[in-house]
């Protein structure tokens, strides 16, 4: 049985006391036991930003590699070896500035991998900067007039994308949100897992209180239908008094690995690569 | 010694890559040797290309200045090469595509209906090509059954029986109406009728091939020419070796999936061009401090920028050997020749393995494109080296660090789903467990632990070809596909009684700087050959072994340098010397 306690590591996370990351690894954590997930056969692959710094905090395999690019490695250590659980880890600066093309191509792909975003609508690591998801008019370090664009909405973009498993999460509802990290690592293809994340330290506007007012959770709306696309683009713009939670969508399809006869039988990892007959290549070339 | 050159020209888009690549093979099918080079616009249809093959007895290495038989399908064809067919030489054209109102002095000239030869059967106006190429072979004393063989290998496959006899049809016809009506045009003879079985493959293929062989299993790369038939050739195999195949969105994605792919412990590579390459710098770095093995094949052409898509150029080598942000270990491998191109594709993979770290193979559009002719690569003794991997059980499992600083620089690598040797591999400075760690100390420990690396390499690898006689009065200097022309230049500087030797670097990461000074502290008169403008070698050359050249031959037109012109600078610059 995986414990929490063998996930957890002796340095302690470097996050601002009160960051809404800290429910995010909890959370995660807390999924990989009720999963009991074998923590030599997770990997967990981050961006960079203060999300980045999770998996050092996780005793996971984990490959911490460059802004925006957390995808395109989590997708490949998927395709190389289809039996570990792959989780994806970033920010909304990661995942929906710097790396938006390898996220929606992430998503149509539907390698069967998880997504976790942690979304605070800021740059924290930068110290204070407007990002992708920063509302209107947001005044930071870099917009001390006041932002001009209007934020990216990442369920509605993942909608868009074919995405077969969208959902949002709250850092301040770390059960809530749990149940939604184990929903999204069972479902076969690529989760989205956006997670409202108060930054406490450089974003004022989007903090716990703020959202503690507004969200709501779909699960209690007993009308709401997560595998009808047309309601779920409608949930993905309500943002404002109040604010939805949940899974806004799911699909079943099959993943891009289902479509590979060539790890049909054994993982690429596991196939053997001493003495490859390549005559008949020869003979082609004759 | 028999040789000719033959040339097709005509519009983009009518099958003209097909067509010459089908006549230089037809004659290593009949035991000759044959080498190509095309040129062509970026664009799909209209435009110009040309496609063209020498065939000769003897081993050749490049194509050369002249030619013996031009097959103008057009026009502009007709007009622009017409010159340059040597005298006694052949010119077929379409005389249902247009007419010619001069014609050069002492050349013969074939009129032929190409099109109603093509079309009387049954075939479609393209298959004027075959018409021609059937024309073509009556020219010399080979026998016609090996250009019908490779018609139908080529086509048979691509477009079903049908197609293909139609297209032999086509050929039969041209060779007929030559026959018939050219009989007594003195033929180009080949004496020898030897059997010898070889390749006739591109730079690209035997890339590919090599990749293959070394037990490549990821691919990932993103459409960029001259880089693209790699990908090409790796798809179309993708099924029978058992090889995932990704086009991916853009090159950034394409070198992170083969980290991450090789992180998870298969062997991986990525392709691209110049301008892909610069957006996988940053992730030539990832590789290079998270010490995961990855092979980069650049195949370059000419920049800054879009620069010219479809033409060569070797301006790219100081690029790689700077490129990314930081300081870090690296491997630059430039094949001269298609088989350097299989044999060091190899390679690569070992010693991305084995040191852990991120190897570029560095070709160009004149390589990675143009069929040489090659015995078939030999397979014995290629062994995968996978370096140093953690086995269950091994002492270093226990507390396992996975950035040890050993005395080599390699530490032990493990991979995910092993038990009990978890670690992290970290974009950021790390200690040897892979955690984040900023100490002053670590970081010199760390930093000198990746660069011990390439010295212990350095003791392993030959970085250097010699070719040439020892005591010349000119030695020649030159990397990557340089070589062919290079080589040729070589014999024709020795039939005018010149003493001249060719030193090719292959390796110019980690620089054979101890091999390059042997020869050139010795040499006479160092020449610098290289299809760039600022003479890049000539600067590395310089920079590690303090010794300048003499003289630079520099190219930067676009174009691969030919034989003869090489000679001529050489002739220039000896003559100029003597004032």
């Amino acid at each position: 049985m995986t414990s929490f306690e063998e996930l957890t590591t002796q340095e302690k996370p470097t996050w601002c006391p009160g960051c809404g990351n800290f429910g995010i690894l909890t959370a995660l954590k807390n999924a990989i036991v009720e999963l009991n997930l074998p923590k030599h056969e997770v990997v967990i692959v981050a961006g960079i930003g203060c999300s980045g710094h999770l998996p050092q905090w996780i005793n996971t395999f984990a490959f911490h590699s460059l802004h925006g690019r957390a995808l395109p490695v989590a997708q490949a250590i998927k395709l190389a070896n289809h039996k570990l659980k792959v989780i994806a880890v970033g920010g909304d600066g990661d995942g929906y500035g710097i790396g938006t093309a390898h996220f929606i191509h992430a998503m149509r792909r539907n390698v069967n991998i998880t997504y976790i975003v942690h979304n605070n609508q800021i740059y924290g690591l930068t110290t204070g900067q407007a990002s992708p998801t920063s509302e209107k008019g947001f005044k930071s370090k870099s917009t001390p007039h006041g932002l001009i664009e209007p934020p990216v909405n990442p369920i509605a973009l993942a909608l868009a994308s074919d995405c077969s498993f969208v959902a949002r999460g709250f850092a301040g509802d770390v059960k809530h949100l749990t149940h939604l990290i184990v929903q999204g690592i069972q479902h076969k293809g690529f989760a989205l897992i956006d997670v409202l994340q108060p930054c406490i330290s450089f974003n004022y506007l989007n903090t716990y209180e703020y959202f503690m007012k507004r969200v709501y959770k779909l699960e209690e709306d007993n009308s709401y239908n997560f595998t009808n696309k047309r309601l779920a683009f409608e949930k993905a713009f309500e943002w404002g008094e109040k604010i939805p939670i949940g899974l806004f969508y799911k699909e079943e399809r099959k993943t891009y690995e289902d479509e590979l006869p060539q790890i049909a039988e054994i993982p690429l990892v596991k196939q053997n690569i001493n003495e490859i007959d390549i005559s008949s290549l020869i003979e082609e070339m004759c | 010694m028999t040789e000719f050159s033959w040339k097709i020209g005509g519009e983009a888009g009518y099958g003209i890559m097909t067509t010459g690549f089908i006549f230089g093979k037809s004659f290593v099918r009949a035991g000759f040797f044959a080498f190509d080079i095309n040129e062509y616009p970026s664009l799909i249809r209209g435009g110009h290309n040309t496609y063209t093959v020498r065939v000769s007895e003897e081993p050749i290495f490049s194509h050369t200045k002249n030619i013996n038989i031009l097959v103008a399908l057009n026009d502009f064809a007709f007009e622009k090469h017409k010159n340059e067919v040597k005298k006694g030489g052949f010119i077929i054209y379409d005389t249902d595509t247009f007419n010619i109102n001069s014609k050069p002095k002492d050349v013969n000239i074939l009129p032929i209906p190409l099109t109603t030869l093509a079309t009387e059967k049954g075939g479609q106006n393209i298959m004027r090509n075959n018409v021609a190429l059937g024309a073509s072979f009556a020219l010399t004393n080979v026998d016609i059954k090996f250009l019908y063989e490779v018609i139908n290998d080529v086509f048979k496959e691509k477009k079903g029986e049908n197609i293909a006899s139609t297209n032999i049809e086509a050929a039969k016809a041209g060779y007929e109406f030559v026959q018939k009506n050219f009989s007594n045009l003195k033929k180009i003879e080949f004496t020898h009728n030897r059997k010898e079985k070889r390749m006739y493959i591109n730079g690209n293929e035997a890339i590919a091939l090599g990749a293959i062989k070394a037990g490549c299993k990821f691919y990932a790369a993103y459409p960029m020419t001259p880089a693209s038939s790699i990908l090409h050739y790796l798809a179309l195999k993708e099924y029978d070796y058992n090889i995932i195949v990704k086009q991916t969105e853009d090159e950034i994605s394409a070198i992170h999936m083969a980290i991450g792919a090789s992180f998870a412990g298969v062997r991986a590579m990525t392709g691209t061009s110049g301008g892909g390459f610069a957006l996988m710098t940053e992730a030539l770095g990832l590789a290079a401090i998270t010490e995961t093995p990855v092979v980069v094949v650049l195949a370059q052409r000419p920049g800054p920028s879009t620069g010219m898509p479809t033409h060569t150029e070797q301006s790219d080598l100081r690029f790689v050997l700077h490129a990314s942000n930081g300081e870090f270990p690296r491997v630059v491998i430039a094949p001269g020749d298609v088989s350097e191109c299989f044999y060091e594709t190899f390679n690569a993979f070992n010693i991305a393995e084995k040191y852990q770290l991120p190897v570029i193979i560095l070709t160009d559009k004149f390589l990675a494109e143009s069929h040489a002719t090659t015995d078939p690569f030999f397979l014995e003794g290629l062994k995968i080296d996978r370096g140093m991997m953690l086995n269950k059980g091994q002492p270093e499992a226990k507390d396992y660090k996975r950035y040890e600083n050993t005395i080599t620089g390699i530490s032990f690598r493990a991979l995910p789903s092993q038990e009990n040797v978890i670690f992290k591999a970290a974009t950021d400075e790390h200690n040897e467990y892979g955690r984040l760690e900023e100490d002053p100390v670590n970081r010199i420990l760390q930093m000198d632990k990746r660069f011990r690396k390439l010295k212990v390499l350095e003791g392993e690898i030959v970085g250097t070809k010699f070719y040439g006689v020892e005591d010349a009065e000119i030695t020649i200097i030159g990397w990557g596909s340089t070589k062919g022309p290079i080589l040729e230049a070589l014999k024709i500087l020795a039939k005018k009684g010149m003493r001249a030797n060719y030193l090719q670097i292959v390796y110019l990461m980690p620089f054979p700087t101890n091999m390059v000074k042997v020869v050139l502290e010795d040499a006479k008169k160092k020449i610098l050959v290289e299809n760039n403008k600022t003479a890049q070698l000539g600067g590395l050359i310089k920079e590690m072994t303090g010794i300048d050249v003499d003289y630079k031959i520099l190219k930067y037109d676009g174009r691969p340098f030919i034989p003869e012109e090489i000679v001529a600078k050489i002739e220039e610059v000896l003559t100029f010397d003597k004032f």
